[in-house]
């Protein structure tokens, strides 16, 4: 499959008053055309910093580049000046963000926000711009979208602007589309809706997807591949049956186990102990380990490299390497694990 | 709206009545005579005198008197600083200097401090930013007599650009008085301007904005402009009252024949009817001042809707 963007050991750093805060340390990963990359973690794990470095939207003044390149294209992302990376945004690669409430300007009408970018990256007349902003509302569900468009954002509902945010960022047809939890400030039944709405453009448009979430069950949902986040790096990315049911890391065993289950009435919800790591001066070895029951001696004292799961299944955790003794994941893993052909608890499709 | 309007204009009617009541009884209570060298006065003169004013009726009828004149817009007659000339008339007659150096000293002020703002947002922590705060500090921490003097001297007197004082050439004497009046508006607005930009420009529609791929420029004048200039319409009734008390001090500095000086010498020789005048103009001055603000507001921020009901 034709890989459409490579970060390849990305570092990047924030100034702070504190000192450096080193947000992410060390991110590799590729998209695929067509595809849907779920990233997943906790707050403040680095999934937002590191998709806003891609569209290069930190402040320039506090964050820099330690190391690495972002692939797109034929070109390193990290190095095009501003006005190079303003044809991209909008036109190649664009973004949904997280709050529908705060993401659309209060005191502009919502067709000139989304006629914007056509105007911008499109040799287009106003006229037509507004037809395609039209076409676009109504393709993201918008009723009546000719009335509308001269409405401010404060006359829509929170799942209204979302979908308006939706179809700013498909004005220019990108070649990839960031969603930073975008359903996450909306609620449950209007999260379904916006979730279904994202899943029926997947089909339609042939665009690569980066879909951030902490919610593992939406993951499930529209997923294709999952990279799992923590403390700045990927400890662990695969296919979604691979980490849903053979997942090799013990922070996304964590996660797992804190998945509230359909089946389990009696559930307690797991939630893993202690907090994120500190940023500004992270651990030296594996960043999870102080917060993991199976964490060995090398945990402390060096990070753990990618162990190769199968060809589309990495994890970085010691307890891969050869010499590591063999653990028994939580019961609810191991349950899981059964049903993964090619996992060590496999028990068969007669099950 | 034009409910909303008729209501305003119902509540403004109610404040002017207020303001001229307490106005009048004020002006009752305060010592002195209105009657130029009233002691040396027989009693019968002083008696023939206060007859023609009326100020020989008692306090009610005196009152009721002025609020019904007031209601056919008359502010009554000048008793001794123009002599029984009609104090619409004299009002009116000063009114061109003070408007002139009013709005050219606003206007002045306010353009120049959205600039400064504007610039000082953009180009935050830079020589740029600290110059435009310290220009702020000045103009709203120095009075505007001191900074009115030291125009006089550096550009009247030392390099003979404007004229000193006085109302002789036309928009050239405006310039000073225009400048002095100026600094507090200029001040508030870059001080507001520069506040609200940074904020705007941390918010999400912003990054939203960059994300479309808008440019700097057009990050700040099509997205961020406009959404920071909305709390700078709270200021503009503060900065119209500086205009107002500011052109108290000015006009009697530069010597202009505005509203402003003649209302200080109405005080100093206790010219009833005229500070009851002035007074009132005041009054309306920035009761309809307040109005525009408000139904600015609706214009630039269209979450808020003026309706009969709510505002
Ligand atoms: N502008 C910034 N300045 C300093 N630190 C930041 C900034 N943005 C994010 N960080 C830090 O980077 C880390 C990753 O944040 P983020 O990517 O937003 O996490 P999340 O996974 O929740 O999206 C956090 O520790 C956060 O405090
Ligand atoms: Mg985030």
């Amino acid at each position: 499959m034709e890989k459409i963007l490579q970060v390849k050991d990305l570092e990047l750093s924030f100034h702070t008053f504190g000192g450096e805060v080193k947000a992410i340390r060390g991110v590799n990963f590729d998209l695929y055309k067509g595809e849907t990359l779920a990233i997943v973690g906790e707050s403040g794990s680095g999934k937002s910093v590191t998709t806003k470095s891609i569209m290069r939207l930190l402040p320039e003044a506090t964050s820099e580049f330690k190391n690495g390149e972002i692939l797109f294209g034929g070109r390193d992302l990290t190095k095009l000046s501003d006005k190079e990376m303003q044809k991209i945004r909008g036109k190649d690669i664009s973004m949904i963000f997280q709050d529908p409430m705060t993401s659309l300007n209060p005191t502009m009408p919502i067709g000139r926000q989304i006629t914007e970018p056509i105007l911008k990256h499109q040799k287009i007349s106003k006229d037509e711009a507004k037809k395609v902003a039209i076409d676009l509302l109504r393709l993201v569900g918008m009723p009546k979208p000719e009335l509308r468009m001269k409405q401010y954002p404060h006359q829509f509902s929170g799942g209204q602007r979302q979908r308006i945010v939706i179809a700013i960022a498909l004005a220019c047809n990108p070649q990839i589309l960031i969603a930073d939890e975008p359903t996450t400030a909306l609620d449950v039944t209007i999260q379904a809706q916006i979730l279904e709405l994202m899943k029926d453009l997947q089909k339609k448009i042939d665009t690569s997807i980066i879909f951030i979430t902490h919610d593992l069950g939406v993951v499930a949902n529209v997923a294709d591949r999952v990279a799992v986040m923590y403390g700045g790096k990927i400890v662990e990315i695969g296919t979604v049956d691979e980490i849903f049911y053979n997942p090799q890391h013990p922070y996304t065993w964590g996660l797992l186990s804190s998945m509230p289950s359909m089946d389990a009435e009696d559930a307690k919800l797991y939630a893993i102990p202690g907090t994120p790591p500190d940023l500004l001066d992270p651990p030296k070895g594996d960043a999870f380990a102080l917060r993991s029951e199976y964490a060995m001696k090398i945990d402390m004292e060096q990070p753990p490299p990618f162990f190769k799961v199968s060809d589309t299944h990495m994890a970085a955790t010691w307890l891969l390497h050869p010499e590591a003794p063999a653990v028994e994941p939580p019961e609810m893993v191991i349950e899981r694990m059964k049903k993964f052909p090619g996992s060590r608890y496999y028990e068969g499709s007669a099950n | 709206m034009a409910r909303y309007i008729g209501k305003r204009l119902i509540y403004m009617f109610i404040t002017l009545a207020l303001i001229a009541t307490f106005t009048f009884f004020l002006m009752k209570i305060l010592p002195g005579s209105p009657i130029a060298s009233a002691d040396k006065l027989s009693p019968e003169q002083r008696a023939v005198v206060e007859a023609r004013y009326g100020l020989d009726q008692p306090l009610p009828v005196q009152y009721f008197d002025y609020m019904f004149g007031l209601l056919q817009g008359d502010l009554g007659i000048s008793i001794n600083q123009f002599k029984g000339a009609n104090v619409t008339d004299v009002i009116l007659s000063r009114m061109g200097p003070s408007a002139q150096i009013g709005f050219q000293g606003m206007l002045l002020g306010t353009v120049l401090g959205i600039l400064f703002g504007m610039v000082a947002a953009l180009r935050q922590n830079t020589w740029v930013d600290y110059g435009s705060t310290i220009v702020a500090i000045i103009g709203i921490s120095i009075p505007s007599f001191v900074f009115a003097s030291m125009l006089q001297y550096w550009l009247g007197l030392k390099w003979d650009l404007f004229p000193v004082a006085l109302w002789k050439d036309g928009f050239m004497s405006s310039v000073l008085p225009s400048i002095a009046l100026a600094m507090f508006p200029l001040a508030t607005a870059a001080r507001f301007i520069r506040t609200e930009m940074i904020e705007v420009l941390g918010s999400d529609y912003i990054t939203l904005a960059k994300a479309k791929g808008a440019s700097g420029s057009e990050i700040a004048f099509k997205h961020a402009f406009r959404n920071a200039l909305i709390p700078l319409i709270t200021v503009l009734g503060p900065m119209a009252v500086s205009i107002l008390t500011g052109s108290l001090v000015v006009e009697q500095i530069f010597a202009i024949p505005g509203i402003g000086e003649q209302f200080v010498k109405s005080i100093m020789v206790n010219d009833f009817s005229i500070i009851m005048g002035t007074t009132i103009f005041f009054s309306v001055f920035l009761i309809v001042v307040i109005l525009v603000v408000d139904i600015l507001y609706g214009v630039i921020d269209p979450r808020i809707r003026l309706s009969g009901g709510k505002s």
